[in-house]
C-alpha cells in the first residue's frame, strides 16, 4: 500500500488588505513628518475631476504650494492639460491595466514629485466608483465628486465610496434643471451612508462653490502642519 | 473589477507564508469572502488561475472561496438581519441606524500544502 499523501494545513487568518492598510500608514507618518498633506480625489469618468482641479488650483497656487499626480490606466492628457492650465507640476501615472492605486503605487509616484516644494498634493484617482474605494492611498483624506448627470442615487448604488469619503462635491450643478436630480435628496443619501461627509455644491466650469472648497483645503493643510 | 489586484496581494503573502514554513508548492489556498465584500468569486478564481499558474510554487493551486453571508446589526432594536435581503434599512424597526456585523471578509484563510 502507498503511504498516503501527507497534507498539512496553515492557518493564515489575514487580511488581503492588512499589508496595503500598513503601507499607507506608513506613508501617512512620512507625510506627516514632511509636513505634506495629500488629498485622494476620486469620481466616476467625466465627472469634472480635472477642470475642478484646475478651477481649484488657480485660486490656491499664491496661498500654498500645490502638486498633483494623475492616475490613469493609459494616457497623459490630464497631467499636461493641469501644467498648461495651471503652471503647478503635475505628474502622470500608469496604474498597468489596473483600476485602482494602492499605498505602494502612490508612494512610488511621489518619489517624482519634490515633496520639500510641496504643502499639498492631491492624487486624482482612475475614474471608477469601485474599487478605489477598497484601498487606503496613505492620503490624510478621500475626497470625491459625484455629478448632477450620474444621479442623486449613487450613494445608495456605490455604498462603499460614499462611506469612506470624508468630502463630497456634488458637480455641475448648472445644469440640475435639465436633470432629475434633487439635491436635497442626493444630500440624505450621501447622509444615511455617512453622516460625518461634508458636502460642498459646485459648478467648475462657471467657479461656482469652488471657494467653499478651497477654504477646506486651506483648513485642512493648515491643521495637518500644525497638528 | 479589483479582482486582479487582490489575488497579487493573495500571492504576495502566500508566498511569504509558505517560505517562513519551508514549503515548496502549495496545493490549495482558502479564502473567507464576505457577500457584499464587493469581490466576485468568480472573477477571483479566473484572475487567480491566471497569475497563480505564472508562480513556481503556485502552478496548479487552487483557490478556495468560503463565502460568509452578510448582517446588518441594528442598533434601535439590538436585532440582526440578513444584508443582502434588506440593505441599510432594519426589517424589524424601520430604522438606518444600522451597521454591518459581518459580510465584508477578503481574507486568507489558510493555505493547504
Amino acid at each position: 500500500m502507498l503511504p498516503m499523501e501527507k497534507v498539512k494545513v496553515i492557518e493564515i487568518k489575514k487580511s488581503v488588505f492588512a499589508e496595503n492598510e500598513k503601507d499607507a500608514d506608513d506613508l501617512r507618518k512620512n507625510l506627516k513628518v514632511k509636513g505634506v498633506y495629500l488629498l485622494n480625489l476620486m469620481s466616476s469618468p467625466g465627472s469634472g475631476k480635472t477642470t475642478t482641479l484646475i478651477q481649484t488650483i488657480n485660486r490656491l497656487k499664491d496661498k500654498i504650494r500645490v502638486a498633483v499626480m494623475e492616475a490613469d490606466i493609459d494616457s497623459d492628457v490630464d497631467a499636461v492639460k493641469i501644467k498648461e492650465a495651471t503652471g503647478i507640476p503635475s505628474i502622470q501615472l500608469h496604474t498597468g491595466g489596473m483600476c485602482h492605486l494602492d499605498a505602494e503605487m502612490t508612494r512610488q509616484g511621489l518619489d517624482n514629485v519634490t515633496l520639500e516644494d510641496a504643502d499639498l498634493v492631491i492624487l486624482e484617482n482612475v475614474g471608477n466608483l469601485v474599487c478605489p474605494a477598497e484601498f487606503d492611498t496613505g492620503a490624510v483624506r478621500n475626497a470625491m465628486i459625484l455629478s448632477v448627470p450620474e444621479g442623486d442615487d449613487k450613494p445608495l448604488k456605490y455604498p462603499l465610496m460614499f462611506s469612506v469619503c470624508d468630502l463630497v462635491l456634488i458637480n455641475k450643478i448648472d445644469v440640475m434643471p435639465y436633470f432629475d436630480f434633487d439635491l436635497e435628496r442626493c444630500k440624505n443619501n450621501i447622509h444615511q451612508r455617512n453622516p460625518k461627509a461634508k458636502i460642498i455644491p459646485i459648478c467648475a466650469k462657471t467657479g461656482e462653490g469652488v471657494d467653499a472648497f478651497v477654504q477646506w483645503l486651506l483648513a485642512e493643510v493648515n491643521a495637518w502642519k500644525n497638528s | 473589477m479589483h479582482e486582479l489586484g487582490v489575488v497579487f496581494y493573495i500571492i504576495k503573502d502566500v508566498k511569504a507564508v509558505a517560505e517562513e514554513n519551508h514549503v515548496e508548492h502549495v496545493s490549495s489556498v482558502v479564502m473567507d469572502i464576505g457577500e457584499v465584500s464587493t469581490v466576485v468569486p468568480h472573477l477571483l478564481t479566473d484572475c487567480w488561475r491566471w497569475a497563480a499558474d505564472k508562480e513556481e510554487m503556485l502552478k496548479g493551486c487552487e483557490l478556495k472561496i468560503n463565502t460568509i453571508p452578510a448582517v446588518t446589526h441594528c442598533d434601535d432594536c439590538k436585532k440582526e438581519y440578513e444584508t443582502v435581503k434588506f440593505g441599510k434599512t432594519c426589517p424589524h424597526c424601520n430604522s438606518n441606524n444600522t451597521w454591518l456585523l459581518r459580510g465584508n471578509e477578503v481574507e486568507i484563510n489558510s493555505i493547504i500544502v
